[in-house]
């Protein structure tokens, strides 16, 4: 492996880095391309932040990336284009396949998108942040005189503070990788330990990823005259297109808040008390986002001082999933597991688990390494925000529609997002489970030879599991796609383009 | 008990006639990827031993890949390929096959060489029936039957428990008897059948025994040459190694997308793959070695729902074609293809390495165990490029995983057995 060179942050969009939280207004352009000069010329002059860290967060913030027809609508050449991951030259809702795994049918079916279905994909999304009071008069000024002619407005999507809680009313974004900006990390064989550091290339393309190599993307032959772009570090006679960047999965969910708190009143019988566990078990969080299971007493990887409250654990404390229900969201979207579960760092040990001799209980080690599967979540709220108490008052309706802009980040789409979507949290047959999926996002959608899919189960002490049936959908699909945010230089190549 | 066998069956498919045979089965499905189960021609579902069935021509678009050892492109025939496992002995399965889809099978195997009508059927498929090198069977001895009264069980005991929510709260022990009560009660009203397990096959028996006791012995004798050879073998496992080309390009997007409109249509999905062992004897007599190995650990020791610590595989198999110059593997597994290669990557890379390994253009690994498929991306290239459109496909217990299955086993061994110890007894009441 070659030498990691250090990273430059003036060549990453800030979104990498930052979540931008103290830019609390924020609004996503979806766009298409008009014309695409005056789209390159509007591109040439554009704002876009890097992630150079300064000594205070900024006032305001702008992003830009782009679909695959996006890409294509600015001129960028199709040999090129198809350097690209295959998940994202076809786009979210490209396949019939893609949308059975990702649990986009049904309700969710990208044909009742708002936008990201065909016809509707936009070609390129600006999102713009600012301080209080500030996003306005930022937006003017992202515009600038090119907007109107380069392109015409397909939505444009709001965001809401909710300070930090999604709709539902749990604290947001709790966990998320640290991501190896130092390239210390050297993965030598199984990880026996997990840990919360995660290898740059998972999240950037152009460094080393978690299998130590590095994730295609679109390269170009170096020509004797100077370009914009960086040279590929693995492969130095060529110009990388992708370095510094990364791809971008924006879902837009809406929230049934008052089905979801309605819903679990009435398991709960109306009893605060249950009626809060209830709803903390489909999380496995507590609503200030406290974990349910235990905290370890060893620290992790990638989890600081400050973070280890909500994030030193693992579930290996609670493999039954007596404090933590096996399939509560937290459990599916992030196992915590390792390469080799149950194994101790001896020859002998990891022979007899490599082999499958460890496993003495049904279940043990079912769930995928957790390290291949990390997503950098940097959603926003969008909607009026709904106390638990306004939720359950069934005389107060309102028409608002709330829910989350899910933006994760990532190199590989398909071994990231898309498999932990569809092996964990679409799944109603996550870690040898059965007739249940995430007790919040499932889509509740029957499956060939199994029509349950909407129960979830909580396990008890010295008796069978407490099942809850019939769990509505609360969760809906309203829109989504996938996008490439190029590294800054790779900006300028594509206003070149 | 009654163990699981299969038909493998290979066929070259008569000049001309691919096309013709390929709409003729895809005519088979009712939708791109699923099967009509009633389909005229072969009507899966009245075969009830029947666990999985594909036919697949074996057409393979790697065949030039062999010229990186500035050899020619050989010219081989291409087969139709009709794999079933099934409970019980081919020759039952064959002639209940045959009996309910004479006519079908006729006009499919019409477009396979020296066919013509009036032959006699069983004969045929077992003229081109080869057993293959290597075969996985999740679970031994667990019967479509069992599969199917094992789900019914527990789909009852589920009812049984929604019914009324205080029995979820009843103490392990007590939730088994009243449970059995229940149970009791609904296979003698007729509504639920837990048939005993039957005997074991005297002639299986012995046959497995003779099996489990010669293959070590053989080995035994032959340890004093294997000692002597390895050093050889090393040195020329790893003059090849540093040698041998990768061919691991990203697929054709046509080839790729017209996989992927045939998965994901159950929990479970097919996989074929074929490709050519790498020339030279070396190779060729390491693959053998191997796969005869490794059958013997899926025949005696990995038939208990893992194989090694992949646990989504219902059943597998590795076949030599063209006196042993290509490998043909099959298998149904669990979940997504892309969460089928992490597992392969993460999980049994060696075991992938030291049979694909030998494949032309397969990512390099070192030692036969290492790397290879830990180059992710190239390995899951490799992967799909290698990958057949399998034209038809069947599943006789769609929505059911591996894992559910063994879970349905545990749950009804737990409330046969009486004498289980308190900490079982909450182990078991928390799987129903």
């Amino acid at each position: 492996m070659t030498k990691p060179s250090s990273v430059d942050f003036a060549d990453i969009q800030g979104l990498v880095r930052f979540g931008y939280g103290a830019l609390t207004e924020a609004s996503f352009h979806l766009l298409r391309i008009r014309d695409a000069a005056a789209a390159r010329s509007w591109l040439a002059s554009a704002p876009v932040s890097d992630a150079v860290a300064l000594s205070q967060a900024p006032d305001t913030a702008l992003q830009v990336a782009f679909t695959a027809d996006g890409l294509r609508a600015l001129g960028l050449a199709e040999d090129i284009l198809s350097g690209f991951s295959a998940e994202f030259c076809s786009g979210m809702a490209g396949e019939e396949n893609r949308s059975l795994r990702l649990g986009d049918i049904g309700a969710n079916a990208p044909q009742h998108w708002e936008w990201g279905g065909e016809g509707k994909i936009p070609h390129l999304v600006v999102m713009i942040y600012a301080r209080e009071t500030l996003l306005d008069s930022w937006s003017q000024t992202v515009r600038g005189p090119d907007w109107n002619d380069a392109f015409e407005v397909l939505d444009c999507l709001p965001t809401s503070n909710l300070f930090g809680v999604e709709p539902f009313g749990f604290t947001d974004g709790v966990s998320q990788p640290t991501i190896d900006w130092q390239q210390k990390r050297q993965v030598k064989g199984d990880e026996l330990v997990y840990g919360n550091l995660v290898s740059l290339g998972e999240f950037l393309l152009g460094y080393p990823n978690e299998y130590g190599k590095y994730t295609d993307r679109p390269l170009l032959p170096a020509s004797n005259s100077p370009s914009v772009l960086p040279v590929a570090e693995d492969q130095p006679g060529m110009l990388d297109l992708g370095r510094n960047g990364t791809y971008l999965v924006f879902r837009q969910l809406t929230q049934d808040v008052r089905g979801f708190w309605q819903f679990v009143d009435k398991q709960a019988h109306s009893d605060p008390q249950a009626r809060q566990e209830l709803a903390e078990a489909f999380v496995g969080r507590r609503q200030n986002g406290q974990p349910l299971v235990e905290l370890s007493s060893q620290p992790i990887a990638g989890i600081d001082k400050e973070d280890a409250a909500r994030n030193q654990f693992t579930f290996d404390v609670d493999a039954p999933g007596l404090r933590c229900p096996l399939g509560s969201h937290i459990r599916r979207a992030n196992p915590r597991t390792t390469d080799l579960p149950g194994a101790s760092n001896n020859i002998f040990s990891k022979l007899k688990h490599t082999l499958g001799f460890g496993e003495n209980s049904f279940g043990q080690d079912v769930i995928a390494s957790t390290r291949f599967h990390r997503i950098l979540r940097r959603g926003r709220e969008y909607g009026p925000g709904l106390s638990v108490a306004d939720a359950l008052h069934a005389g107060l309706q309102d028409e608002a529609s709330r829910g989350i802009h899910f933006i994760a980040l990532g190199a590989n789409i398909s071994r990231q997002f898309e498999f932990v979507q569809s092996a964990w949290v679409m799944s109603s047959k996550f870690g040898g489970l059965t007739e249940e999926s995430d007790p919040l996002l499932g889509n509740r959608e029957p499956i060939p030879g199994c029509p349950v899919t909407n129960t979830f189960s909580l396990a008890q002490k010295n008796s069978a599991n407490r099942r809850i049936n019939t769990l509505p959908q609360f969760v809906t699909v309203r829109g989504g796609a996938y996008f490439f945010m190029p590294g800054i230089r790779a900006l300028r190549f594509l206003a070149r383009a | 008990m009654i163990p699981q066998a299969q038909l493998n069956f290979v066929a070259p498919i008569a000049a001309g006639r691919i096309e013709d045979l390929r709409s003729l089965l895809l005519s088979m499905n009712s939708a791109p990827g699923v099967v009509d189960p009633e389909n005229g021609l072969v009507p899966f579902a009245r075969l009830e031993e029947l666990h999985f069935a594909r036919l697949v021509i074996l057409q393979d678009q790697t065949l030039g890949d062999i010229r990186v050892y500035n050899l020619p492109q050989p010219e081989y025939p291409i087969y139709l390929a009709f794999l079933c496992d099934f409970d019980g002995t081919l020759d039952t399965f064959l002639s209940k096959l045959v009996g309910c889809s004479s006519a079908g099978l006729a006009r499919i195997f019409a477009h396979c060489e020296g066919f013509s009508q009036g032959t006699d059927l069983v004969a045929w498929i077992k003229r081109y029936h080869r057993n293959p090198a290597t075969a996985y069977v999740n679970w031994l001895g667990r019967t479509m039957q069992q599969v199917h009264e094992e789900s019914a069980l527990q789909q009852a005991i589920r009812e049984w428990l929604n019914a009324d929510s205080s029995r979820a709260n009843l103490p392990p022990r007590q939730l088994q008897t009243e449970l059995r009560a229940f149970i009791t009660s609904e296979q003698s009203a007729g509504r639920l059948q837990l048939t005993p397990e039957s005997a074991t096959p005297l002639l299986w028996d012995i046959r497995n025994i003779a099996h489990l006791v010669a293959i070590p012995l053989l080995l035994l004798l032959l340890l004093p040459l294997l000692i002597v050879y390895a050093p050889i073998f090393i040195l020329q496992l790893r003059r090849r190694e540093r040698r041998d080309l990768e061919i691991a390009p990203r697929p054709d997007q046509t080839h790729a997308n017209q996989l992927a409109a045939l998965e994901d249509h159950d929990v479970t999905n097919q996989f074929s793959a074929f490709g050519s062992v790498k020339p030279g004897l070396f190779r060729r007599w390491t693959l053998i070695y191997i796969l005869w190995l490794i059958n013997y650990t899926t025949r005696h020791i990995f038939n208990r729902g893992r194989l090694a610590r992949v646990t989504t595989i219902h059943f597998a198999r590795w076949t030599f074609l063209d006196d042993k110059k290509r490998l043909f593997f099959a298998s149904n597994y669990d979940g997504s293809l892309d969460s089928y290669m992490d597992d392969f990557i993460d999980k049994v890379a060696f075991g992938l390495n030291v049979v694909f390994s030998n494949g032309i253009g397969y990512p390099t690994s070192n030692w036969l165990v290492l790397d290879g498929a830990k180059d992710e991306q190239k390995f899951k290239y490799f992967i799909r490029r290698h990958e057949l459109a399998t034209e038809v496909w069947y599943n006789g217990h769609p929505g059911l995983t591996a894992l559910n299955l063994e879970r349905n086993t545990l749950i009804r061994q737990g409330l046969e057995n009486p004498a289980m110890s308190d900490s079982q007894l909450q182990q078991w009441a928390q799987l129903l």
